[in-house]
């Protein structure tokens, strides 16, 4: 790509009119003064557009009877590059594994989403949702329970062959 | 004591001071407001709106969240003087106030009660004395905090002080001359008898009065004292808490008198435009309304309802002021501090003196040819001073006095044209010769 470079026209020092300027800009101030349109955006009340592609905190997939979709296969704490999740695999009498303890300390993760690429059966998820304040640091270590029960919509992954999302 | 009794001046009197002080903070309290909300509206963001109905409860919860913060005492402070600072601030800033009047006297079964809190026969003497007393707050505070950034702070307001003091009393003079009289009752007075605001005849007063105002107060583009960008916050530096507050109450008051002080010099104070049934002025023991035209004195009536009406119409002229002030604010850089020392000493001080001159001159004048004292001679000011202030716009906008550092430095940027260029080569010839001749 060619460089380009913008040349601002000033005028030279000693040669503008100080008084001309600053009314000039007095006419600008006023028009942002009065002009309806704010950008701020009236959080509690309104809520931000985010992205299907925004990484907030996690959610757990869930069977129809309650289960959670985890089978302990401990791939995502594998691939955890801020090791936040913690698993422990336990297996019922017809041999299903499933997770006796499912962590995730969120002060830890840094929402790279891989744990949920990585999942081979789509229950681990990082959802939509930025909402996460707490009283208490201990409150950031979500459990398995925890995670079943968020509700907020899971994030979509990046699909290459559709670069934007859309 | 305007023909009242000891006893019911006294008491009106106190009214008044608890009236007008009352008044006052919650004008400053609201000023506070209106510059967070307009600076916002301005950057086309809304402002505070969450305290209360469109936040208007937020100068409460400002100042309750200010008392409650950690009072702080740097170690190596002065002590004394830290303290002293902030009140010495403040109490000028509010005491100021005392000899505008704002409002058409009320009649009351006890007599007419002037609507001023103390009509001092000093009056704008008064004013500018307490508002040079005002920067030995930022200086003392400044200094004493120990602290380089905030010591700059106090130097720069001493000295921009002193550099602004002399055209604000020089315009003032202006005035003065066309009152005949230092009492602010009596410059509105002749105001209303003038049939014409003082900003029409003294128009090149006013334009160095507010440039100056904007300096006493300073406010930006004159806040050198405060300069978050270069001195952190300058004099305030150190100050935690309700001392804090008080420099910024301190700076608010400052704006609102100096706001109330434009509006009595120059808008007619109280005065409702095109209408003179409000007028009312003490002359030789009675409230009259003017002269009639065999020099009579005609008497006024003054009434609740036109009590009432002035005070809305001098709070629009002091608002229409603060607002313009904050518009300001928030439009125009900072000027260098070269820049503001050029400014008050080469282009307001002679700017000034001269116009004193052709005032004085044409005021002499017309004095001699026996115009008398009504529209025609306020008429035949305006024009003069029109085209005083023209000449001085047009030398201030040609002499391009607020210019660009090269001009500051006395370098005239280099002219660009093609025949520069072998001349420049030759130059640079004769350097690398000269550089090959160097051992």
């Amino acid at each position: 790509m060619a460089v380009t470079v913008k040349v601002m026209r000033r005028p030279e020092p000693g040669r503008s009119s100080y008084l001309r300027a600053a009314l000039r800009g007095m006419g600008l101030t006023f028009k942002h003064l009065v002009n309806p349109n704010k950008i701020t955006l009236e959080y509690p009340e309104e809520q931000p557009d985010l992205s299907p592609r925004w990484r907030g905190t996690h959610r757990m997939e869930v069977h129809a009877d309650g289960r959670p979709k985890c089978v302990a296969c401990g791939l995502c704490p594998t691939v955890c590059p801020a090791n936040c999740i913690r698993l422990v695999g336990g297996e019922d009498d017809q041999g299903n594994r499933y997770p006796i303890v499912y962590e995730v300390d969120e002060f830890r993760c840094i929402f790279c989403g891989m744990c949920q690429e990585v999942c081979p059966v789509e229950a681990i998820h990082v959802g939509v949702h930025f909402e996460n304040a707490e009283y208490t640091r201990s409150r950031f270590v979500y459990d398995l329970d925890r995670l079943m029960d968020q509700q907020h919509p899971t994030t979509r992954l990046w699909d290459p062959s559709d670069r934007k999302s859309e | 004591m305007n023909g009242l009794s000891p006893g019911v001046f006294l008491i009106s009197s106190s009214l008044k001071v608890v009236a007008a002080f009352t008044v006052l903070m919650v004008a400053v309290a609201y000023a506070t407001f209106a510059e967070r909300r307009l600076s916002a509206w301005i950057q086309d963001r809304m402002g505070p709106n969450r305290v209360g109905p469109f936040g208007l409860l937020q100068p409460i919860a400002d100042g309750i969240k200010n008392v409650l913060k950690e009072e702080t005492l740097p170690g190596s402070a002065s002590k004394l003087f830290f303290v002293l600072g902030p009140m010495l601030s403040v109490t000028p800033a509010l005491v100021t106030f005392a000899v505008i009047p704002f409002a058409a006297p009320l009649p009351t079964p006890w007599g007419t009660i002037p609507m001023i809190v103390a009509d001092v026969p000093v009056g704008i003497l008064y004013v500018l004395a307490l508002s040079s007393l005002s920067v030995y707050g930022l200086v003392l505070g400044g200094w004493a905090s120990n602290n380089k950034y905030a010591f700059l702070g106090g130097l720069r307001a001493s000295a921009q002080m002193v550099s602004y003091e002399v055209a604000l009393g020089l315009s003032l003079v202006a005035i003065l001359m066309l009152a005949g009289s230092v009492t602010l009752t009596e410059v509105v007075f002749r105001q209303q008898h003038l049939q014409l605001w003082f900003v029409f005849p003294l128009s090149l007063a006013f334009v160095l009065f507010v440039i100056s105002a904007f300096a006493e107060t300073n406010r930006l583009p004159f806040d050198m004292p405060e300069a978050e960008s270069e001195l952190i916050t300058g004099y305030h530096t150190e100050y935690s808490s309700m001392k804090f507050s008080m420099f910024f109450i301190a700076e608010y008051a400052h704006l609102i008198t100096a706001s109330a002080l434009m509006a009595t010099l120059f808008l007619g104070g109280w005065d409702i435009p095109f209408w003179s049934g409000d007028d009312a002025f003490y002359w030789n023991g009675q409230w009259i309304m003017g002269f009639d035209t065999a020099g009579a004195p005609v008497l006024a009536n003054p009434a609740w309802w036109k009590t009432l009406l002035t005070l809305a119409a001098f709070a629009l002229k002091t608002g229409f002021f603060v607002l313009v002030f904050i518009w300001v604010r928030w439009t125009l850089p900072r000027f260098r501090y070269d820049q503001v020392m050029q400014l008050g000493w080469k282009v307001m001080l002679p700017a000034a003196l001269a116009y004193l001159m052709l005032i004085g001159g044409t005021i002499l004048v017309l004095d001699e040819i026996g115009l008398a004292f009504g529209p025609a001679y306020g008429l035949a000011l305006t024009a003069v001073s029109l085209v005083a202030t023209g000449i001085f716009v047009f030398w201030l906008d040609r002499g391009r006095i607020i210019g660009g550092a090269s001009r500051a430095a006395g370098r005239a940027p280099a002219p660009r044209s093609p025949d520069s260029r072998p001349a420049g080569g030759a130059r640079l010839s004769a350097a690398s010769g000269a550089g090959s001749l160097t051992p």
